[in-house]
């Protein structure tokens, strides 16, 4: 599977992706972390995707998204923005709001963070 | 660089701003801010507001002058 047919399956089959640089585990830069802990706060089931471990990644994306930068956070599929909009969004409760209606009311019960790789599986 | 051509380039995206400020966070010349407030904004999504603000900055973006990016964007006036 191409980089770009991986990235799509992410977006398409997760209820919170979040593309940053480093894991939820080592973030590698400060933006993609304000991005992890506002979705943190709000309870957010994330799948995360590192774009570090190749370029091509980070191209493909934003091939995809229309969107330059990382971090990038789409929800059932459809992109929300990028660190800033995504805080913006917490602190004004419209992304508990914006879960709760594409995921249901329960959607915090699950709080799952996981990673998936998308080089070295090719 | 300096905010200078930056904000040049905001002011012709958005020659109706009521609101357009330009920040350099570090003082690196290369860490951003930009507050943009325009009534061309209005009824856009965050999403669409941003895109606007990136497709103004996207000769500094694709050549690396701008490094990070913060952006505040809103369609009031």
């Amino acid at each position: 599977m191409s980089y770009s047919e991986k990235i799509r399956e992410v977006i398409d089959g997760s209820d919170v992706a979040l593309f940053m640089k480093g894991t939820p585990a080592f973030v590698m830069c400060g933006n993609s972390d304000r991005a992890l802990q506002a979705l943190r706060r709000a309870g957010a089931p994330v799948t995360a995707v590192d774009v570090l471990p190749d370029p091509a990644i980070r191209q493909e994306l934003t091939a995809i998204s229309g969107w330059p930068t990382i971090p990038q956070v789409f929800v059932k599929g459809e992109l929300v923005g990028g660190a800033d909009i995504v805080e913006e969004l917490e602190q004004s409760g419209e992304l508990e709001r914006t879960l709760r209606e594409r995921l249901g009311d329960d959607y915090g019960d699950a709080r799952s963070e996981q990673t998936v790789a998308l080089a070295g599986q090719a | 660089m300096s905010t200078d051509p930056l904000r040049t380039l905001l002011e012709s995206a958005f020659p109706d701003a009521t609101e357009l400020d330009v920040i350099d966070r570090t003082g690196g010349g290369d860490h951003f801010q930009v507050v943009v407030t325009a009534p061309s904004l209005a009824g856009l999504s965050l999403v669409e507001q941003h895109r606007r603000v990136y497709e103004a900055l996207s000769t500094p973006l694709a050549d690396g002058t701008i490094h990070e990016l913060r952006i505040k964007t809103k369609g009031a006036t």
